[in-house]
């Protein structure tokens, strides 16, 4: 029999897509493929939405790889945030692959969310979000460390969304920090999905450009949150290169955020964002000691109006003072 | 600082300065502590109005509306009294006004409120 390339192809594809016959899931379309699962469209049969399924890419899993995947279910299921995409589900299929369903965020990518929005005020909002929901994993004991534009997405209403804990880890300090007891942990435990594989040391896990030094040197051990606050800060240098006039507040928080030696950079998510809150409210930042006259202005810029009236005022007065000498 | 607090503080800083001014208008000077003091009041006055209406209603745009209309009208009832001057003293004392309404409506604390 002979069957023409495009009947093969058209094979190929249909062996290659995954059987969720056994599930209440629809197969739509493959959405994005990466090293460890494939992504792909489905519709819930039961609840009648689109929904996000996340594969592992081969059925020969290894028992870690599968670990792996369920950790990053768990990781995620128990990061409730507006922030974080919502795990719905977790299961297996037919040929032994992990699957986890998450919601289909519809919207684009930080970078690509960037090319189309020039705004910087927009997009230091749109980092501002993305520091804050790293910073709740961060409260979590979570560290997601791949934190890059691409991995950061937009909905579109507007709303930020960090995505692909796939390579997440559990910090031993942060995790033990973390007050069980007030996310409703009984006796104060954490719990029971700590003991997931972890990575060995000396593996550089990670994108190149976005990744820590200590990161890149694969010292897993060394990695704390400030890991992500270095990532975060490439993200900021990305979100700045191509605008016209960055003030040396926003260069100042950039450069603190991605320093070589971890001491120096922001001790955590949520201080960043601090920092990025006050650039947006033409507060003094943390990052830059600015002088007087970097003050004056400052207060100026942001109280426009204000010194407009006052001046119109002023003008009025010396108008009134010169016309009544005569 | 509350709204009502910060009109009052404004409007009395505003309305004395207004009132120095006519230092520089020759014909009036002899009469300067009367006008500071006058205007001084009429800054009380403008700001406590303005206060209230910022802690009451929350709009920019209304408040500073609000604020030129009391300035405005209380410039020219003073400038009604003098029998004169009604550009050199509506025209400023509009504008106070403005200033006050729209440092209330942005810069004003707004105080919350328990209900029981």
């Amino acid at each position: 029999m002979w069957l023409s390339d495009n009947k093969l192809n058209h094979l190929r594809t249909i062996v290659g897509d995954p059987d969720f016959s056994s599930t209440k899931y629809t197969f739509i379309k493959e959405l994005a493929r990466g090293g460890m699962g494939t992504v792909y469209l489905a519709e819930d049969r039961e609840l009648n939405r689109l929904v996000a399924i996340k594969v592992l890419n081969t059925p020969e899993v290894t028992y870690d790889l599968r670990n792996r995947m369920i950790r990053e279910a768990q990781i995620i299921a128990r990061l409730e945030h507006p922030g974080i995409v919502p795990v719905h589900d977790v299961g297996t299929l037919p040929d032994g692959r992990v699957f986890y369903a998450m919601k289909f965020v519809r919207g684009s990518r930080l970078d690509e969310y960037a090319a189309q929005h020039a705004s910087l005020r927009d997009r230091l909002r749109k980092f501002q979000a993305a520091c804050d929901a790293v910073a709740f994993a961060h409260a979590h004991g979570v560290i997601h460390r791949d934190l890059k534009p691409q991995n950061i997405m937009i909905g579109s209403f507007g709303e930020v969304l960090v995505l692909d804990w796939g390579v997440a880890k559990i910090c031993d300090r942060l995790w033990s920090a973390v007050p069980w007891h007030r996310f409703g942990q009984s006796g104060g435990k954490p719990p029971h999905s700590k003991e997931a594989p972890d990575t060995i040391e000396g593996t550089v896990i990670g994108t190149r450009d976005y990744m820590s030094p200590e990161q890149a040197l694969g010292e897993i051990s060394q990695l704390d949150e400030r890991a992500d606050v270095y990532s975060l800060g490439a993200v900021l240098h990305f979100l700045l290169k191509d605008q016209p006039k960055v003030s040396k507040a926003a260069k100042a928080i950039c450069l603190k955020a991605t320093a070589s030696a971890k001491e120096d950079r922001y001790s955590s998510a949520s201080e960043l964002s601090a920092d990025i809150g006050r650039l947006l409210d033409a507060e003094p930042v943390s990052a830059y000691h600015e002088n007087a006259l970097e003050k004056v202005s400052r207060w100026i810029s942001k109280n426009r109006f204000l010194v407009l009236l006052v001046l119109a005022y002023l003008l009025m007065r010396i108008f009134f003072a010169f016309t009544s000498r005569r | 600082m509350s709204k009502p607090l910060l009109g009052v503080v404004l409007g009395a800083i505003l309305g004395a300065i207004d009132g120095l001014t006519a230092w520089f208008t020759p014909a009036v000077r002899d009469q300067i502590g009367g006008i500071v003091i006058g205007s001084t009041i009429k800054g009380i006055i403008a700001g406590v109005a303005i206060g209230f209406f910022a802690k009451k209603f929350h709009s920019l745009p209304i408040g500073i509306l609000f604020g030129l209309a009391v300035g405005a009208l209380l410039a020219y009832l003073v400038a009604l009294m003098q029998g004169g001057y009604y550009l050199e003293i509506v025209l400023p004392g509009s504008l106070v006004g403005l200033i006050v309404g729209f440092a209330t409506q942005k810069y004003g604390k707004t105080t919350a409120t328990a209900n029981s």
